[in-house]
């Protein structure tokens, strides 16, 4: 029972955090910005909901599966994260500051 | 348990519709694979709350593995893809 409660409060944490990413994505001004809002949001929303679920399973084989989906987000999802902002440095995207904001997007 | 997350999916059906909006007006090609990329971690998520919703986590999970690295390579080729072209600002 008390598993079910903080499994509950984590899930409905992780599903917060995820919106926070989102509505960074949309509002931030360059990539830059928006790419350092929903990676590290998204990391820690996705990781918080699957100890939830974590929490409410109980100790399965489930448990276990999840705790591996766990630790496979926590490798890949910065890695993704710092492949795609290493692409479009090289590719030559200027960041924004706010001497140039007339100018950027 | 299983109401809750039916309504648990609504609520992030809601939140996977946000990124689209970046993924069709986004300026550049790295804003549209950032917002695929967002959508695929949230859409890991909702197919989990399906298997809590019909109890058969068991199948789901690994329907989950297998699209976390699905993205996880997509992000990374079409990085690899990209970091040699030339952006147009």
């Amino acid at each position: 029972m008390i598993g079910n409660i903080l499994g509950t409060s984590a899930v409905i944490g992780g599903a917060f955090f995820l919106l926070v990413g989102s509505l960074g994505l949309i509002r931030l001004p360059d990539f830059y910005s928006r790419n350092h809002a929903t990676g590290k949001s998204d990391t820690l929303g996705i990781m918080l909901v699957i100890f939830g679920m974590m929490l409410i399973e109980g100790a399965t084989l489930n448990s276990a599966k999840l705790f591996f989906v766990l630790v496979f987000v926590f490798l890949t999802s910065p890695t993704g994260t710092h492949a795609l902002t290493n692409a479009a440095l090289r590719s030559g995207l200027i960041p924004w500051f706010r001497k140039n904001a007339g100018k950027a997007d | 348990m299983n109401t809750f997350f039916l309504y648990y999916t609504v609520v992030l059906t809601v939140i996977i519709f946000l990124p689209l909006y970046r993924v069709v007006e986004g300026p550049t090609i790295f804003d549209r694979m950032l917002g695929v990329g967002a959508i695929g971690t949230k859409t890991m998520v909702l197919i989990l709350a399906i298997g809590l919703i019909f109890n058969r986590l068991d199948m789901f999970v690994d329907i989950t593995l297998a699209y976390a690295v699905l993205n996880f390579i997509g992000t990374i080729a079409i990085a690899k893809f990209l970091g040699t072209e030339k952006a147009d600002q």
